[in-house]
């Protein structure tokens, strides 16, 4: 009987997370539906047609942005990091006065709107010069990923055993020794979900592309997709082709990363 | 700030064992004189504070900067902007645009948060016990959060899309009228709300099934024993013990979707007129959406939405602490 029971629930299961993911099979779907096919009705449930233009639209004319993309994506993660697991240790280990203040602070930061953000940039970049560059992007977009890797390194720090510690201050390591040889790679989980996290806010990031980089030679993939819908709105294959692109580095990351992503998400994330 | 190294210190497990916190010296309330290991922590901590310095008090400091004068694009070319005091804030309360926006907030947000908990919940309480392939499945449910924003929103605008739409296809199959999702401003902002939905489920997901994972067995099984069947277990044990992860959840929800910009952008950029323009797309709007930026008002309304969002935060960190406490 339980095992009956048991089947009945997968079947529910498959029926959920059908219907879930129906927007993102659609995607999937109208990316491969001919062009002619696109205003049919009934519409074309399936591709059995399929057509590969709107994929090679995609690979003639968007793979600078997936570049520009990938580079932002990677500069958000090294400077996420470079900063925020120094700041780990600090807070966790070595007793930071005022540690408290800052950690409030943080928290504070992640509750700012990135409208808000966006329009301070804005302003500042405008003096410095910095509208339209990738360096300007990528700072931009850290600022949705710092404190969340502040945060979620000094959790997992604070966790680690003193007699390791120890064992390298008898051994006469210093901070920076003790930082670099037991508490980083110790912590090479978090710094994996930090990561992955950082790169996947700065990869989908359309708030600060929109507004630091609108004239800029180097526009991320999100940037590129919406002037894409803008210029051309019956060319809905290719916008989904360029949409399921857009969506590989996830769904990578989800495949191969999926227990950090769930640690991230637990760990109080946030989704900008 | 009284708190001392020490009080920080006390998290740690081995506290109160002498010379077990190294990186405490004896008598480390010496204030004047950081030791070295201050010094360290200090060093360490520099870039980060450096940081916070540079990309977040200083753009909110300008922010703020714009709110109390009249910029516009000469102005800020030349760095002659008028001073105006709280005019712009006083011409943000009195806009026709203010009520609109504010209504459409409230209803954006609490419309959301309640079908993304309460469908997060049963999904969260429907894969806790375990059946083949469930753990596969949930991980399925976290695609739509990964996705990039402007992807999922430019999908759920095309299904939306009033004459090829694949919504509506569906409808007028079962007889029903075409419906104009994002073209009406009688729906526009129910369509937005729905593709808010759908992408919030996900983090509501995972989040309360790992509260529920924290209950313990015994408590079902105890209720089990008394006759409590699936709907009373829920209702008498799951609930009340999942409610200060609920709690925490919704705060965190309402913090996020009430700076949504990118996915009401993409489907409707606030329209059709304001009918779905929050205020979060008031500020983008004003400041980017349009050939000719306005950046004062819109740093007035960024400002507003500030206030409001902290407010809520702190509800949250009150919570938080109190949770802590308790456990």
């Amino acid at each position: 009987m339980t095992e009956r029971k048991v089947w009945w629930k997968t079947a529910l299961g498959l029926v959920f997370t059908a219907l879930m993911l129906f927007p993102v099979y659609w995607m999937v779907n109208v990316s491969f539906t001919q062009t002619r096919d696109l205003r049919a009705d009934p519409p074309h449930w399936f591709p059995w047609d399929p057509t590969f233009e709107g994929y090679e639209a995609v690979f003639s004319q968007q793979l600078p942005a997936l570049g520009t993309s990938l580079l932002i994506g990677l500069g958000s993660v090294i400077l996420t990091v470079v900063i925020a697991a120094p700041a780990g240790y600090a807070l966790a280990l070595l007793h930071l006065r005022g540690g408290r203040t800052l950690n409030f602070l943080l928290l504070v930061a992640q509750m700012i709107p990135a409208v808000v953000m966006a329009m301070g940039f804005y302003a500042v970049y405008n003096n410095l010069g910095l509208l339209n560059t990738v360096p300007g992007l990528i700072v931009a977009d850290s600022t949705v990923a710092v404190p969340f890797g502040v945060l979620l390194f000094t959790a997992f720090m604070a966790g680690i055993p003193r007699e390791l510690l120890q064992a390298a201050r008898v051994d006469g390591a210093g901070p920076w020794r003790t930082f670099v040889s037991i508490v980083l790679p110790v912590s090479r989980n978090s710094m994996l979900t930090v990561s992955l996290f950082a790169f996947l806010w700065a990869w989908s990031d359309f708030i600060f592309a929109s507004t630091l980089n609108r004239n800029g030679d180097l526009i991320p993939i999100t940037l590129s997709i919406y002037n894409y819908i803008g210029n051309n709105t019956t060319q809905w294959n290719a916008i989904m082709a360029t949409a399921v692109v857009a969506s590989i580095p996830a769904s990578i990351l989800l495949v191969v990363a999926q227990r950090y992503v769930a640690a991230g998400v637990t760990a109080g994330a946030v989704k900008d | 700030m009284t708190s001392t190294p020490t009080d920080v210190g006390s998290r740690g497990t081995l506290r109160g064992t002498a010379g077990t916190t190294p990186a405490v010296p004896p008598g480390g309330r010496r204030r004047r004189t950081p030791s070295p290991s201050q010094w360290a922590a200090v060093g360490f901590a520099a870039p980060l504070l450096v940081y916070l310095v540079l990309f977040y008090a200083y753009p909110l400091w300008r922010n703020i900067d714009l709110s109390v004068h009249d910029y516009t694009i000469r102005a800020f070319v030349q760095g002659d902007a008028e001073f105006v005091g709280l005019q712009n804030y006083v011409d943000v309360f009195s806009s026709a645009t203010f009520p609109t926006a504010l209504w459409n907030t409230l209803v954006f947000t609490f419309g959301s948060i309640a079908f993304q908990f309460t469908i997060g919940l049963a999904l969260a309480v429907f894969f806790r016990s375990s059946f083949r392939l469930s753990g596969t499945l949930r991980a399925m449910f976290l695609v739509p959060w990964l996705l990039p924003l402007i992807v999922s929103a430019s999908t759920w605008a095309w299904m939306l899309n009033s004459e090829n739409g694949v919504v509506n296809s569906v409808i007028t199959a079962f007889g029903g009228e075409q419906i104009n999702w994002l073209t009406s401003p009688d729906t526009a902002l129910l369509s937005v709300t729905i593709a808010n939905i759908w992408l919030g489920i996900p983090f509501n997901l995972v989040i309360l099934y790992s509260g529920l994972q924290n209950i313990p067995g015994e408590v079902y099984e105890a209720a089990a024993l008394d006759g409590a069947g699936a709907w009373r277990q829920f209702w008498s044990v799951t609930f009340p013990l999942l409610r200060p992860v609920s709690a925490i959840t919704i705060l965190l929800g309402l913090i996020y979707t009430l700076k949504v910009v990118d996915v009401i952008w993409v489907m409707t950029t606030g329209g059709p007129g304001d009918s779905s323009t929050t205020l979060a797309i008031w500020s983008y709007r004003e400041a980017f959406g349009t050939g000719q930026p306005d950046f004062s008002p819109a740093a007035a309304v960024g400002n507003l939405l500030i206030v409001i969002a902290l407010v809520f935060g702190f509800l949250h960190l009150r919570l938080q602490h109190r949770q802590e406490a308790s456990s």
